[in-house]
C-alpha cells in the first residue's frame, strides 16, 4: 500500500487509543510501578502525556544524540540537549516511548544509553507509528498503528498540543 | 610565526560550523553559547554511573603540548576518555622536536598514525591557527593556549561557570586581575564576555602588566583596585605569571599582594553575591588569599570540573565540523550520481 496525506491516522485518535493499550499492557505484565522514558522530541511528548494519564510519580527524557551511530556521516545533532532521568533506574522496569518506529537504530541507542545509567530489570517499548524497514531486530511491545510508506517518503510528528502527522 | 589568513574563518566550514577551536575572537554567540549548551549536557553525563559516551569512539586525539601544563592536558585528556576516544599524550619538549625535527614534520608522522583531532598548547603566539591551516582536511585542531593570544578553551569554561553560578553572562559586570600583559586567558574572555553580552569588564593590575589595547577589546582600566571591585558580579583572578617576568614589572611578590591581592577586605567591595574565580594555579598569599580562594564566594574547583565538560562539547563540535565538511565533499563529488538512495523517516 501506497501512503498519502489522506490515509495518515489522526494522532490525537492514536494517541488515545495508545493510552489504553498501554495501561492493559501494565497490567497484564504485573509491571509495578514502571518508569517511563521518552525519546525526545516526539517520544518525549507522548511519554509525558503517558506518565500523566497513568498517574506514575517518574518520568525520564533521553535525547540520544551523543549514542547515534551515524556521527561519521552526519556529526552532532545541532539540538543535543541531553537526558534528563531519574537518579536511579537500577532495577526498574522501563517503558521505552517514542514516536515513529523504523530501523530500530534510534531504540538500540536509546537501550545503550539507559544500560549507561544503571541496569534495569526489563526494558518494554511503545511506539505510536510502525513504518516498517527494520534494520535491527527490535519490535515494538505496544503500537499504535502499522502504515507502510513508499521509498523516499518521511513522517514527522509534530506537537506537543495538538499532535500531528505530517509527509514530506 | 606568520600568520596567513583570519583565524576566525579558518575555525569555521562554509556554513559556519565549528570544525577548529582557535579562539573565541570572531565567534557568533550563537555559536558560543551552543558550545555552553552542550557542555551542560556534559556536565550531566558525567554525574552518572558511566561517565562515557560513545559519540568519538574510534577517534584518535592526540595532546600536542610544547608547553608545560598539568589542569589543561589532564582535563582534555580526560574529556576526551569520556567522549570514548583514545588519546595519546605526547610531551614534545622531550622528544622529536629536540632532536631537530620541524613543528610540521612532528605532525605529519603524526598524521600518518590516523590521528583524528589534535590539541595544541604551545609558546607561540598563532601556532595553533599555523597548525591548522596546514592539517590535512577531516583533522581537528583545538588550540590549549598560544603564547600571549588566546586560551579559548579556559575562557569557555569561565564563561560556563558564570553562567551557571549567575544564572546568565548578559548584564554582568566582571573585574579580571592581575597580569593581564601576559594573559591569553584574559583575551579570549574579554572576546566571549563581550559577545555574550556582558554588562562591563573592567581589567585591574598595576599599569606594567595591563597593556592599553585592552581598551580597545572593550574593556575599562584601573589600576586601583579598590576602584575596579566596586559593586561587580564576579572577580577572576589571574595567575601572576612569573614564569613569563624576565623583565622588572614588578617590585615583589609582597608588594603586588598588598595592591593586587584579593582579600576579604578586597571582596567586599564587590556585590554580596560576587563570585570569586582563578584559571588555576594559584598562588596563595601572591595574588589570592586562603580564605577568599577557599570562601563561600569561590568557585574554583567547580571551574575543573566544568572545564573537562567544556572540553568534551568543543572536541565534539570540532569533530562534528569535520565529519560535516568531508561529507558534503564527498556528496558533492557523486552529485551526478543518479543511482544514491535517499534514507526516508524522521528517526531512523
Amino acid at each position: 500500500m501506497n501512503t498519502s496525506v489522506s490515509d495518515l491516522p489522526d494522532p490525537e485518535a492514536l494517541y488515545q487509543q495508545l493510552a489504553l493499550d498501554v495501561k492493559q499492557f501494565i497490567a497484564s505484565k504485573n509491571l509495578q510501578q514502571p518508569l517511563i522514558i521518552g525519546i525526545r522530541t516526539g517520544g518525549a511528548w507522548l511519554a509525558q502525556r503517558l506518565q500523566k494519564e497513568l498517574a506514575l510519580p517518574e518520568l525520564g527524557i533521553l535525547d540520544i544524540s551523543f549514542y547515534r551511530d551515524d556521527f561519521d556521516e552526519r556529526g552532532l545533532s545541532a539540538h543535543a540537549k541531553g537526558s534528563d532521568l531519574p537518579d536511579s533506574i537500577e532495577d526498574r522496569d522501563i517503558i521505552l516511548v517514542d514516536d515513529v518506529l523504523m530501523s530500530g537504530r534510534t531504540i538500540r541507542a536509546a537501550m545503550n544509553e539507559i544500560f549507561d545509567y544503571g541496569r534495569p530489570t526489563s526494558i518494554q517499548l511503545v511506539c505510536l507509528l510502525d513504518i516498517g524497514q527494520r534494520q535491527l531486530p527490535i519490535q515494538a511491545d505496544v503500537v499504535g498503528a502499522k502504515i507502510e510508506l513508499i521509498a523516499g517518503q518521511k513522517i514527522k510528528l509534530s506537537g506537543p498540543d495538538p499532535l500531528a502527522l505530517t509527509l514530506g | 610565526m606568520t600568520r596567513h589568513s583570519d583565524p576566525t574563518q579558518v575555525q569555521l566550514t562554509a556554513d559556519g560550523r565549528l570544525k577548529h577551536f582557535l579562539t573565541t575572537e570572531g565567534l557568533s554567540k550563537e555559536l558560543l553559547t551552543e558550545i555552553l549548551d552542550l557542555a551542560d549536557s556534559f556536565i550531566s553525563t558525567q554525574e552518572r554511573a558511566v561517565k562515557k559516551v560513545p559519540l568519538l569512539r574510534g577517534k584518535t586525539v592526540v595532546n600536542l603540548f610544547f608547553e608545560n601544563s598539568t589542569r589543561t592536558r589532564s582535563t582534555f585528556e580526560l574529556a576526551a576518555k569520556r567522549l570514548s576516544a583514545d588519546i595519546l599524550n605526547l610531551d614534545i619538549a622531550r622528544s622529536a622536536t629536540s632532536k631537530g625535527e620541524t613543528l610540521m614534520d612532528t605532525l605529519w608522522n603524526l598524521e600518518a598514525m590516523y590521528s583524528d583531532m589534535f590539541v595544541v598548547r604551545h609558546a607561540d603566539s598563532g601556532a595553533a591557527h599555523f597548525i591548522a591551516e596546514q592539517v590535512t582536511p577531516g583533522v581537528a585542531i583545538i588550540n590549549a593556549g598560544d603564547g600571549r593570544h588566546a586560551h579559548p578553551t579556559q575562557a569557555m569554561l569561565d564563561m560556563l561557570t558564570i553562567r551557571r553560578h549567575k544564572g546568565k553572562i548578559e548584564g554582568q559586570t566582571i573585574a579580571i586581575v592581575g597580569d593581564i600583559l601576559h594573559s591569553r586567558v584574559a583575551r579570549s574572555q574579554i572576546h566571549a564576555l563581550k559577545t555574550l553580552g556582558a554588562k562591563e569588564v573592567r581589567v585591574i593590575g598595576p599599569a606594567t602588566l595591563v597593556p592599553k589595547e585592552m581598551k580597545d577589546l572593550g574593556a575599562s582600566i584601573y589600576c586601583n583596585m579598590e576602584k575596579g571591585l566596586t559593586d561587580v558580579d564576579v572577580v577572576i583572578m589571574l595567575r601572576l605569571q612569573k614564569e613569563r617576568m624576565s623583565d622588572a614589572l614588578l617590585p615583589s611578590e609582597g608588594e603586588y599582594f598588598k595592591l593586587y591581592g584579593l582579600t576579604e577586605a578586597k571582596l567586599a567591595l564587590a556585590k554580596a553575591d560576587a563570585i570569586v574565580m582563578h584559571p588555576g594555579p594559584i598562588n596563595r598569599g601572591v595574588e589570592i588569599d586562603s580564605a577568599v580562594a577557599d570562601g563561600k564566594q569561590s568557585v574554583i574547583l567547580n571551574q575543573v570540573s566544568y572545564g573537562i565538560a567544556v572540553r568534551m562539547a568543543v572536541m565534539a563540535m570540532a569533530m562534528s565540523g569535520q565529519v560535516a565538511e568531508q561529507q558534503a565533499l564527498s556528496n558533492k563529488n557523486s552529485e551526478h550520481d543518479d543511482t544514491k538512495t535517499t534514507i526516508s523517516g524522521a528517526t531512523v
